[in-house]
């Protein structure tokens, strides 16, 4: 199935429901499916028991961090010019916010078919960073998840234990971010000679 | 190794390492690791014991975590090749094979016949010296001290030779490149590899025969840490963790990347999915690598080992995305890279086949003793380079 057959009986399955076809410009270039965070999990058990695609599988969960963007498009627009109509190019700017990212890679073990790709993004990429967990359905997505909430900061509600994975507790920024920054190094001067020079100079 | 822990949430009513749960029990709360000898790294088991029983068992990562992910997504495309050797550290032929595939399918390189027959090679040489090791771990965690862990490491340093005569590094080879591999076959080598070829089966019925039969590995693996195929589905356990549980799903076949589709090698698969099939099916699987080794050495062709388009520096792929994958020693290894058209990737991400195996580590343990927990964990096959990165 295309990606845009599984948009459209996504969309007439689960009343309410919109999905994205994401393009994607690599050579292969497969699409993936965006879907809107509200009905993410509806839409993940669909695609679980759909029975032309049986995703029982999902191998991979990535989190993806998009900071804001602007794309600057030329525009060809009509203009009169001195009474006379002339066409002219003109720059238009638009800005797209930024916002994080959880992409599912779904695979069928049943019918040894896919990947489906499905991506889950929050609003925002401060503080409305909520989508729903998916490890309800498919609980190789626990692990995975935890490891996108502590680098990233996605909260998936609905997930049965939710900490950090490999950040310490008590660490508090998110490293994967693009814009984040390592805090500076409070070791303090070293002194090259050691520990032991440091005794030798105490007496 | 007792401590009280701060990652458990505590239930109401408990106060420290000892604590009383309900009338007449009494729950022990006991961290195995992070230098316990059975984990093999730095890992940590937060285990709840009531007398000698798992009630609960929570993994805790990150002692080796060193954001792979995000030095990859500051340095250069091939500048991570070198690193992909450090995930799975007694694996790096295979790592770079993944990371390589992957960024073929992003560029649409395509490695000539030689080099896929090459790649072939080093991967199952590969999968040979790692399921050794692993037997060898785990049947040393069962009280088996030294002797088959050397008998495995006794023919590793051979496949190790042969590492170091083609990449002149026994461990961190950093021998593939995008398109093909960095060097061609030195003279002798495809000689060199054919003799261990015809003396592994040798070397595989020693291996075998020697605890295959023994009571007391019988005792201690059959029917421990038994893993239904739903479940190791649906906790997205791969490699040969879910054909010991009988599901049918190895790479090689069903992507049949590379040149996988020339050679004729079997599957095996577990009935039970406990600890014995994964130790059964590594066993099996070292003879299907020997086969496939055979048939590699003997159809390989000559011609060039790199893409003539392949460009060692300066590689700047179309903005876009990529998810490839392998059949890696320890399940499934994939790349998942995002390109926005520079030089470096602008996500990059491993699925690590080891930690996601863990996931279900809690589910086999339970009810079982502490000494059985030992055993699980040492035919999950992990190594913490891969799991934390």
């Amino acid at each position: 199935m295309t990606p845009e057959q599984i948009r459209s009986e996504i969309e007439a399955a689960i009343p309410g429901c919109s999905v994205e076809v994401a393009p994607n410009g690599a050579v292969p270039g497969q699409a993936s499916l965006a879907v809107d965070r509200l009905h993410a999990l509806e839409a993940a058990w669909f695609l679980r028991r759909h029975p032309g695609l049986l995703l029982d599988f999902c191998s991979n969960v990535a989190g993806v961090d998009w900071l804001d963007r602007e794309i600057s498009e030329k525009v060809k627009v009509r203009k009169l010019v001195d009474g006379v109509e002339q066409e002219a190019e003109e720059t238009r700017k638009s800005k797209i916010p930024g916002r994080l990212e959880a992409v599912y890679h779904l695979f069928s073990i049943e019918k040894k078919q896919g990947p489906v790709i499905l991506r889950v993004r929050t609003e925002n990429r401060s503080d409305r960073v909520e989508i729903p967990s998916l490890t309800p359905v498919w609980r190789s997505a626990e692990f995975q998840e935890r490891e996108i909430f502590d680098l990233y900061g996605i909260v998936f509600t609905g997930h049965p234990d939710l900490r950090r994975l490999l950040m310490w507790e008590g660490f508090t920024d998110h490293p994967m971010r693009k814009d984040y920054v390592p805090p500076p190094e409070d070791d303090g001067p070293q002194d090259p000679r050691g520990a032991v020079g440091k005794e030798a100079a105490a007496g | 190794m007792i401590s009280s822990l701060k990652e458990m949430p505590r239930e109401a009513g408990e106060t420290g390492g000892m604590a009383g749960s309900g009338a007449g029990s009494q729950l022990l709360e006991v961290a195995m690791g992070p230098h316990h000898p059975s984990t093999h790294g730095v890992f940590r088991m937060d285990v709840q014991l009531e007398g000698e029983r798992v009630v609960r068992l929570k993994p805790v990562f990150g002692y080796l975590h060193r954001n792979h992910e995000q030095i990859a997504e500051k340095t250069s495309y091939l500048g991570s090749m070198p690193y992909t050797d450090r995930l799975d550290y007694l694996c790096s032929m295979s790592n770079n094979w993944a990371y390589a595939l992957t960024v073929e399918k992003l560029t649409g390189l395509q490695p000539p016949e030689r080099a896929e027959y090459i790649r072939v090679i080093m991967a199952e040489l590969t999968r040979v010296q790692n399921h050794a090791g692993l037997i060898g771990f785990l049947l040393q965690d069962m009280g088996a001290s030294g002797t088959p862990l050397m008998y495995a490491f006794r023919e590793r340093e051979k496949i190790l030779d042969l590492f170091e005569w083609v990449s002149g590094a026994r461990m961190m080879c950093n021998y593939m490149r995008f398109g093909g591999v960095r060097v061609d076959l030195p003279e002798g080598w495809v000689e060199g590899a054919l003799a261990f070829v015809e003396r592994a089966p040798r070397f595989l019925d020693e291996y075998e025969g020697l605890l295959r039969n023994s009571e007391i590995v019988m005792a201690r693996t059959q029917g421990v840490g038994l893993l239904p195929a739903e479940l190791a589905v649906n906790a997205g356990v791969t490699g040969p963790m879910l054909r010991a549980s009988g599901v049918n799903y190895d790479l090689r076949k069903v992507d049949r990347y590379g040149v996988y589709d020339r050679f004729s090698f079997r599957v095996p698969l577990g009935e039970k999915g406990d600890v014995y099939d994964r130790y059964m099916m590594r066993l099996l699987e070292m003879r299907e690598s020997v086969s496939i080794l055979a048939q590699a050495l003997r159809d390989l062709p000559g011609g060039p080992i790199l893409d003539p388009k392949s460009k060692l520096r300066g590689l700047r792929p179309k903005a876009g995305e990529v998810y490839g994958r392998i059949e890696a020693p320890k399940g499934e290894l994939g790349f998942y890279l995002i390109s926005d058209g520079s030089t470096n990737p602008y996500r990059y991400r491993v699925r690590p086949p080891s930690l996601i195996n863990l996931t279900v580590l809690e589910d086999m343990c339970l009810d079982r003793s502490v000494a059985d927990v030992v055993v699980i964990l040492g035919s999950v096959d992990i190594v913490l380079g891969e799991v934390d990165r």
